[in-house]
């Protein structure tokens, strides 16, 4: 991390000019910049710092309810909530269903997205206008009411959905549960997902596309090269900075949905089968008063964001982002 | 310069992310820039529109998209205006005349949701007001000034803003019923929790994004403004705040969306005072184990979405004619 400081240097000084270090000669000045971090700052250490420290820390110990209120002394596990969590095969299965449904909504979210941006750049202005005014409205719905709604249409009995399926003739699905089985569950959960975070993908890889200089498209059609031959010769190439940073964005992001699985499968599922990390760690901490293990699973979910996050510092780096 | 959604969304939209970190910004460049590529030769866009006529079969599919997509929300605001002796019969028809409002004064009245919205806007616009402040002066010191620990710090406030907030509800928690024991107004079950909460998690994400449109702001300008006598501070409240002003709003946006949404910390925080809920908890209440009154979810639901679908579409049109602007100078 410390090659950070310098990789990106030519970059900083061009946009800045030298005047800053003659003024860092008066001993105000010096002070100055400290004095606006300030604010920033004591919030930062006092409600971001302190709390991930403090989440360490209580991973240690045998944490429960008696112990919040006063009535039992604490006792120093060590690694002992980890051991418990690693050598329980519950939380593999949920680690595996976090993965799955982390991957199952970055795929959809990218797939959409980036076919629907392509389909925009080749559609009617008024067309490009009603399709980005739909994304938007997807985009700014918040997850407790997208949730609210798509449980509604696929509500068994009085949703939209099995409404319609049982009117096309398919009877079966009358009454049919769609939260009731584990994959069906998450695959709804994952749709409403979907269908919130692609409108991000959609904009930020269309506004990719029209960078692109219309000069090398025209060439390349001149060229005779194909629409497929144009995408996967020029597009992918000169989009790749965006589309690596659109993935890790979903990635972290789809890896610690709360909402959506906590309100459409009403906590984590018939009998946990729903359960995501997130969720796991909230049941285990204020379900079962279990915090220390609670905490075990957070620490053990920052550190794998971490993982992808230091994997964005290197590409960030790569693409010789200027810090 | 064209106000049309179609020029202007891309742009703001991509300025806009999703709330949890700056790729979205820095992704396509640098905010002004992308408004000059996304505006620039009109040749280009001739020709897509002439590629276009070629394709009706790609306008078909678009408008069925974008059909599909914004779907659920027409039939959140329908099954909100549809009689509840209508749904709970099943009524589920595509569309109706025999609307009513009585889901919404049922929400308003016998739910008290006024006050739950009340709560959310306090505690959102608390949020936005004072993570602004905290981040603009933070960026103003990490862009205008060098010292040694710079980059350091730059780098810090990148991973701060990766950090899964959702992991740290426990230590939280704890640290929030131990400080309301002495000061009970940011103690749990008190909307200062969730300010200071939402404060914490947004401020980052906001330097980060604040930093490029701080740095914007020539240098000569701020030469000019210290010969004509401006003391430090002066410059950064008189001048470099309106010039970010955009950007700012765009902040703001994120804080605000962010906090309005927040489900998490709302249903941990707030455990027992029913008359200090957040709008996704009061909407919550609604869902019961033997029969959902969707016409009350639906109702609230219209009415927790729509604040923000007009800020989206607000600050759409605010972000692309105040970057317009800069860039023009």
């Amino acid at each position: 991390m410390t090659s950070l400081t310098t990789a990106p240097g030519a970059g900083s000084t061009s946009a800045r000019p030298p005047r800053p270090a003659r003024r860092s000669r008066t001993g105000t000045s010096r002070l100055e910049p400290w004095v606006y971090l300030l604010p920033a700052a004591a919030i930062l250490v006092g409600l971001l710092g302190y709390p991930l420290y403090q989440l360490v820390v209580t991973s240690f110990y045998d944490y429960r309810q008696a112990n919040v209120t006063g009535g039992a002394p604490l006792e120093f596990l060590g690694l002992g909530n980890y051991a418990q969590l690693f050598g329980d095969a519950k939380f593999w299965t949920v680690l595996l269903n976090t993965t799955v449904f982390a991957a199952g909504c970055v795929v959809a979210t990218l797939a959409l997205g980036s076919a629907l941006a392509v389909l925009a750049t080749r559609v009617s202005r008024w067309v490009r206008s009603v399709l980005f005014l739909a994304a938007l409205g997807a985009w700014a719905t918040p997850a407790m009411t997208g949730s609210a709604v798509w449980l509604f249409l696929f509500d068994p009995t009085l949703g939209l959905v099995n409404k319609t399926l049982v009117n096309v003739g398919l009877s079966g699905f009358a009454g049919h549960s769609w939260t009731a089985e584990k994959w069906p569950a998450f695959a709804l959960v994952g749709a409403e997902v979907v269908w919130c975070s692609f409108p991000f993908v959609l904009v930020t890889v269309y506004a990719g596309i029209l960078a692109i200089p219309s000069e090398l498209l025209e060439a390349a059609r001149l060229d005779g090269a194909s629409m497929p031959r144009i995408a996967r010769s020029i597009m992918v190439p000169m989009l790749r900075p965006i589309i690596i940073i659109v993935t890790i964005q979903s990635i972290i992001w789809d890896f610690k949905v709360f909402t959506q699985i906590y309100v459409m499968t009403n906590g984590g599922g018939i009998g946990g089968q729903n359960l995501v990390l997130n969720v796991y760690s909230y049941q285990q901490a204020f379900a079962s008063n279990l915090y220390g293990l609670g905490s075990a699973i957070g620490v053990v979910m920052t550190l794998l964001l971490l993982g992808v996050t230091l994997v964005y510092l290197r590409l960030l780096r790569r693409s010789g982002e200027v810090l | 310069m064209s106000t049309s959604i179609t020029a202007g969304m891309p742009d703001a939209g991509a300025s806009v992310g999703r709330g949890t970190s700056p790729s979205a910004v820095r992704g396509t460049g640098s905010p002004d820039a992308e408004v000059t590529t996304a505006r620039g030769g009109t040749g280009a866009a001739g020709a897509r529109r002439r590629r276009a006529w070629k394709n009706p079969g790609s306008n078909a599919v678009a408008l069925l998209v974008a059909l599909v997509v914004a779907f659920p929300l027409y039939w959140m605001v329908l099954s909100a205006l549809r009689p509840q002796a209508a749904i709970d019969a099943g009524d589920a028809t595509l569309f109706t005349t025999d609307l009513t409002l009585d889901s919404f004064v049922r929400v308003l009245t016998v739910n008290d949701f006024g006050r739950f919205f009340l709560n959310s806007l306090v505690v959102a616009l608390a949020v936005v007001v004072l993570s602004t402040i905290c981040a603009f002066l933070a960026s103003v010191a990490l862009t205008r000034y060098r010292f040694r620990s710079r980059t350091t710090l730059l780098v810090i406030v990148l991973i701060a803003q990766m950090v899964p907030i959702e992991a740290l509800t426990i230590p939280l928690f704890f640290l929030f019923r131990n400080m309301g024991a002495s000061v009970p107004a940011i103690g749990l079950n008190q909307l200062g929790s969730l300010v200071l909460v939402h404060l914490a998690f947004s401020i980052p994400f906001a330097i980060w994004m604040l930093r490029g449109f701080v740095a914007a702001v020539p240098v000569e300008l701020e030469e000019a403004a210290r010969i004509d006598g401006a003391k430090s501070f002066r410059f950064v409240r008189s001048i470099l705040f309106p010039l970010v002003f955009p950007g700012v709003v765009a902040v703001s946006v994120f804080s605000f969306i962010s906090t309005w949404n927040d489900f998490l910390f709302a249903k941990t925080f707030i455990i027992s005072a029913q008359e200090n809920q957040t709008l996704p908890l009061a909407i919550l209440t609604f869902f019961k184990d033997d029969q959902n009154d969707w016409g009350a979810i639906m109702a609230g639901s219209v009415i927790m979405t729509v604040p923000v679908l007009i800020f989206f579409v607000l600050v759409q049109r605010h972000l692309v004619s105040g970057l317009a602007g800069a860039v023009k100078g």
